[in-house]
């Protein structure tokens, strides 16, 4: 059986869902064993048996949740000495890939980023990678032990199958020479009624709602539908919204049961983190846009006008 | 303050590209400095502004890069570095990194800016593999950056915020695309851009061998296109019929 190890990303002593989505993924293809480090990495454990991890590594020392990247590869770096896995598989987060990058590095034997999927064929891990603007997925076999494969989240469903791991400490001589990117603040400015990622439904807002003043819009809107407001990068990069509302390859994957972008034109990196939507409806100006081609409703108007006439309509159906 | 800014050069976002018979992408295409890396550029310049010191680009790329480095001279950068080797067609996350190691440790940088994510590349690894290459620190995701004496500090972008963090020089940072809006270059900037230096070399003289690739392609296939669905035209219907799907899908 192969070894597959899962990094179990912690973030302030929470584990975060991509680990559990990895973890369904990892049982199809070997005996599963995570790592999780920093605070909360042993109550984060029992949670990683739940799902299938037999053992779990752990080390809950303050240099993981205080210092970028570094304290974690010298640790994984230790532990992939001593036990040679076969897969190593992470999050697509700008933690774990700071992370992944420097392993990587270190042990010489590159990665496989951005993927959406991991099967094992002939012995090999071969990964799915969105290539070409997206319109192929590229099939990229891993050529070196361990395979080091970044997967995209929410590219699987997490779920238990139970069970109560071992639990192993990890012996992590953290040298100074590590701890080098020190997190001195951490400050939160997004208070989200609803979660981008876990509401039901979803109106994003491109460079189409004209400017930051437009965006109450879509509040009013989402509001009478119970959803979140998301965006495109191009209104986040232009300062109009916070980057915790963006959605795309460098921002949130979301799959609500319902998306509507408005003004959004529908670029790969956009639709990449949302088109795993169950139904997509589009409200833009160009009847051409991309977004228009997989959009279940396109809609060829103005958004000005759409969008308030709507949140109108939802309203009085409601009562 | 010496500050090295990786640039790559790109298919133009904004040209449409096709794929040839072999999977490459088609070589005539227009190509252009990474958007990305022009607000590492402009970040770099910004920095030597306020504390003084140079700013050298280093790509790795075919001859033709040297245009990418060429523009971001004219933006205001000193020199150039391209790494420029037959060897390194197709070269993969960690051979970039590695070639772009050995280019950048003779200049011994106090800074290395990196974009988050190359626009065709997109794996947003070379930065952190690049650090470790060259043993120093990273801080990535930076939407600010501050120089205080010899600590860099910088606004690292978070899903619901950003986290302040610090480490001394030297350090390799990637900077997001909101981080500056990159200054056109002036006539001025051109004109001078033609006589400063690309220093042009090939892996033998960084004494990097290809090595084996990490990974290999085996295969392309088409990815799984949602269903066209229906499109309409604001006749003032439109309303209704977004209410009747959003009944449908039972979000009212
Ligand atoms: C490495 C990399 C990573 C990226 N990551 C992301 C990411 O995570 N997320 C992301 O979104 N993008 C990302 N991008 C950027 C992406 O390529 C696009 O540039 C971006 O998504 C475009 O945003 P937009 O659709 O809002 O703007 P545009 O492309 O400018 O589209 C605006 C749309 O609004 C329509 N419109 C205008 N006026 C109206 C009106 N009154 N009513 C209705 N419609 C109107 C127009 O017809 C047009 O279709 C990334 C790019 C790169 C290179
Ligand atoms: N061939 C290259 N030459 C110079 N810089 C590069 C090259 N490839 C990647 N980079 C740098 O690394 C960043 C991230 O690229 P990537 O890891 O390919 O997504 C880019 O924005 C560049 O700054």
């Amino acid at each position: 059986m192969a070894k597959i190890w899962v990094y179990a990303e912690l973030n302030q002593g929470k584990l975060q869902p991509t680990a559990l989505e990895l973890m369904a993924k990892a049982r199809e293809l070997g005996d599963v064993e995570a790592i999780a480090l920093g605070a909360g990495a042993r109550a984060a454990a029992a949670t990683l048996g739940k799902h299938g991890a037999k053992v779990v590594y752990v080390n809950e020392d303050a240099s993981f949740d205080d210092f970028l990247a570094e304290p974690a590869a010298d640790a994984l770096e230790a532990l992939h000495k001593e036990h040679s896995p076969d897969l190593m598989l992470f999050g697509f987060t700008t933690d774990s890939r700071d992370v992944a990058g420097r392993l990587a590095a270190r042990l010489g034997v590159g990665l496989i980023s951005n993927a959406g999927d991991v099967v094992s064929k002939d012995g090999a891990f071969v990964a799915h990678v969105p290539y070409f603007g997206g319109t192929k997925v590229a099939s990229m076999r891993a050529d070196k032990k361990p395979a080091i494969i970044l997967i995209r989240p929410k590219s699987f469903e997490a779920s238990e199958t139970g069970g109560t791991p071992e639990i192993k400490d990890v012996d992590a001589a953290l040298g100074a020479g590590s701890k080098r990117a020190h997190i001195t603040e951490r400050v939160v400015e997004a208070s989200e009624k609803v979660k981008l990622e876990d509401a039901k439904v979803v109106i994003a807002g491109g460079r189409g709602m004209g400017g930051p003043d437009n965006f109450p819009l879509l509040e009013a809107l989402a509001g009478a539908l119970g959803g979140a407001v998301g965006a495109s990068r191009a209104v986040v990069d232009a300062g109009w919204v916070p980057y915790s509302m963006q959605v795309g390859q460098t921002g949130k994957s979301v799959r609500p049961g319902v998306y509507i972008a408005v003004g959004i034109s529908g670029a790969m990196q956009h639709t990449v983190g949302m088109k795993a939507s169950k139904i997509i409806i589009a409200i833009n100006k160009d009847a051409e846009a991309p977004i228009m081609k997989m959009a279940d409703l396109g809609v060829v108007g103005d958004a000005m006008k759409i969008v308030p006439a709507l949140t109108a309509a939802v309203k009085a159906k409601k009562g | 303050m010496k500050i090295v800014v990786t640039v790559k050069q790109v298919p133009d976002p904004n040209s449409v590209t096709v794929l040839e018979a072999d999977n490459t992408l088609a070589r005539d295409k227009e190509v252009v400095l990474d958007p990305g890396d022009e607000c590492g550029i402009e970040e770099g310049l910004q920095l030597k502004e306020a504390h003084g010191g140079e700013v050298v680009l280093v790509s790795m790329g075919p001859e033709r890069a040297k245009d990418a480095i060429r523009k971001g001279l004219s933006m205001g950068a000193d020199r150039g570095v391209l790494i420029s080797d037959a060897q390194l067609a197709g070269a993969d996350a960690l051979l970039t990194a590695r070639a772009l190691a050995a280019a950048i440790k003779p200049e011994a940088p106090d800074l290395v800016i990196c974009g988050t994510e190359s626009y065709d590349g997109s794996t947003g690894v070379v930065p952190a593999m690049l650090a470790e290459l060259l043993g120093i620190a990273q801080l990535t995701v930076a939407k600010k950056v501050e120089v205080d004496g010899s600590t860099i500090r910088i606004h690292r972008q978070t899903a619901d915020g950003y986290q302040v963090v610090e480490a001394a020089t030297p350090v390799l940072i990637t900077v997001t695309a909101g981080i500056a809006e990159p200054r056109y270059a002036s006539l001025k900037g051109i004109m001078a851009a033609r006589s400063k230096e690309i220093k042009q070399i090939g892996l033998g003289d960084l004494g990097v061998d290809r090595g084996e690739p990490a990974e290999t392609i085996e295969g392309l296939t088409q990815a799984e296109a949602r269903k066209a669905g229906v499109i309409i035209q604001d006749d003032g219907t439109a309303v209704d019929r977004i209410l009747q799907v959003l009944t449908e899908a039972k979000a009212i």
